[in-house]
């Protein structure tokens, strides 16, 4: 017992030993990021570039604070969108993967399909994907998904498949049937490539939803950058590129809490 | 085929099975891979009987066709020709209603499974019936106690071959199939899980058969050491072990383990 509670002890000032050395870690990062904004607020200072070429870091932020309300406007269904997208792209890819896994017909029959789609380029297919679905969310949350599609599938396929030989004879002595083999061994080996691979799609969902904005669209983020763009009004413009990123990031870090909490094994498998 | 059995019954063994039958009797087997002219000859009229209760060691050069006639009777291989009955009926048989268990030479532990998680494995699946052991005494029995919780990226690799051994014995099986299960640990390592495999053989009187690639190893635990000849596998010898039970690690220095072990490398030096 107070063997247990001594090594309880250990893994705490383990664990806060960790988060200072992350800290440390990040220092470098940190103070370049401060680097970087300090010269760029200099440069814009010291050649008096004009705020419409390209704002101070003050400028900046005097624009999100002027734009609050048309920033978090336009943010909203831009939100929408990505996390719609993400969800519905990520859902077919998975559920085709289990489909490909399950039948080697299938995947003959659609993979070079999903192969073409991925070739085409996403903002080639907006207009046609607009001209389709018309000017409201559908289009963005296509395009959304679209891109979250592929490299979903395929990193799924690969998880599903990354089941050593070994573990498959275990499973055969086992005489454990397909469905069994699914839910006990294929599903937890594919999760962190599928992690891998949402972790991709966290951001381009975001991008997806942006590139659908820009055709057309009278809302959203990409609306807002569109519009920034033609009325020479850099600072806002700056202020929405900062929210999208922020977006992203925001979603990149909700992936990768789930797959801590998932994941809690090592898996050597995935690079 | 009759002299296996009294000679087993003569042998003071202390097994619960000195009625002479047979666990595993393998007649004129072929295994062949590939087909044409890449067609390879693992086994080539194999013919042997394991009494049941029995602790067979199998030895032979690399290639000879061990882990082939191993996987053969797991019905993990098919038999091009002849014939396998394990308990009198066959292997396929034997597989669904969990006559043998197999143990690898890798652990092959689910990583996202805690130890005691892996042991209950095979009572997940396959359509398993009531009669099993506890899993915790079977962690108990291979010197775990306490590990229950660990993952398996958490436990040394002795660790996880003693869980693995702990997962094939939790259905309580008749015969155990281990193919090179220590060939991947350290000589102290594999010399005391040597002594507890044969604790387990004489407390639950299961039929075992044994790869392994050390003469030693195969003179200290085998009954019986089945020598295969390479190119193709045949047997090439079926020799009885001189020893008494129970064998502890001191009589290796005996002047008749060593006689033992040097007739066992001059039979594989013919091979
Ligand atoms: N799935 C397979 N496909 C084709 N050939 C195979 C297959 N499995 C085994 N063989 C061949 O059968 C022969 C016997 O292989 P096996 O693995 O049974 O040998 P082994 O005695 O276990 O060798 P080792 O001591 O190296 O483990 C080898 O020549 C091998 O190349
Ligand atoms: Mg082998």
């Amino acid at each position: 017992m107070a063997d247990a509670v001594g090594t309880e002890e250990a893994l705490r000032s383990e664990k806060r030993a960790i988060l200072a050395g992350a800290w440390v870690d990040r220092l470098p990062a940190i103070i370049a990021v401060i680097g970087l904004i300090s010269g760029w607020q200099f440069i814009v200072t010291v050649f008096d570039v004009p705020t419409y070429i390209a704002p101070s870091p003050i400028d900046v932020l005097a624009g999100f604070r002027d734009n609050a309300k048309i920033l978090w406007l336009n943010f909203w269904p831009t939100l929408m969108e990505a996390i719609a997208g993400f969800l519905v792209g990520n859902t077919i890819a998975v559920l085709l993967a289990i489909t490909f896994v399950h039948s080697r017909m299938a995947e003959k029959a659609f993979f070079p399909i999903a192969v073409f789609i991925n070739t085409i380029p996403i903002i080639a297919v907006a207009p046609i994907l607009v001209l389709i679905f018309g000017n409201g969310y559908t289009p963005k949350i296509v395009i959304a998904a679209l891109i979250c599609f592929f490299p979903t599938l395929v990193n799924m396929v690969r998880g599903l498949k990354a089941v050593s030989p070994a573990t498959l004879d275990l499973m055969r002595v086992l005489s454990a049937t397909q469905t069994e083999v699914f839910w006990k061994v294929r599903i937890q080996s594919s999760l962190p490539f599928l992690f891998a691979a949402l972790k991709i799609a966290s951001t381009t969902c975001v991008i997806g939803a942006i590139v659908g904005e820009w055709i057309g669209s009278s809302f959203g983020l990409g609306a807002l950058i569109i519009e920034a763009t033609y009325n020479f009004r850099s600072p806002l413009l700056y202020a929405t590129v900062f929210m999208a990123a922020l977006l992203a990031v925001t979603l990149f870090s909700i992936v990768t809490v789930a797959e801590r909490r998932l994941i809690h094994w090592k898996s050597p498998a995935v690079e | 085929m009759a002299s296996t059995a009294t000679e087993l019954k003569t042998e003071p063994t202390g097994q619960s099975h000195p009625d002479g039958s047979v666990a595993v009797a393998v007649d004129n087997l072929h295994v062949r891979f590939g087909s044409g002219a890449s067609t390879v000859t693992a086994l080539k009229g194999v013919s042997v009987d394991i009494a049941e209760g029995a602790l067979v060691t199998m030895i032979g050069p690399s290639g000879c066709g061990k882990s082939t006639l191993l996987r053969a009777i797991a019905d993990l291989a098919p038999a091009s020709e002849g014939d396998i009955k394990v308990h009198g009926g066959s292997p396929r048989h034997a597989r669904e209603s969990r006559d043998f268990a197999f143990v690898f030479q890798d652990a092959t532990l689910l990583p996202w499974r805690n130890a005691i998680d892996n042991v209950k494995l095979p009572l997940e699946v396959g359509g398993q019936g009531s009669n099993h052991a506890d899993p915790e005494e079977l962690l108990t029995l291979v010197g775990l106690k306490g590990r229950e919780k660990a993952l398996p990226d958490e436990l040394s690799g002795g660790m996880r071959q003693r869980v693995a051994i702990a997962r094939a014995l939790v259905t309580r099986p008749r015969i155990l199939l281990m193919d090179e299960p220590f060939g991947a640990l350290d000589e102290i390592t594999r010399d005391k899980l040597n002594e507890e495999l044969l604790r387990i053989w004489t407390e639950t009187g299961t039929t075992i058969m044994f790869v392994t690639h050390s003469i030693p190893e195969a003179a200290f635990l085998g009954q019986k050491v089945l020598v295969l000849a390479a190119n193709p596998g045949t047997v090439k010898e079926y020799m009885p072990v001189d020893l008494p039970f129970p064998r502890n690690l001191a009589m290796r220095d005996t002047l008749e383990f060593i006689e033992i072990t040097a007739r066992l490398r001059k039979l594989l030096e013919e091979c």
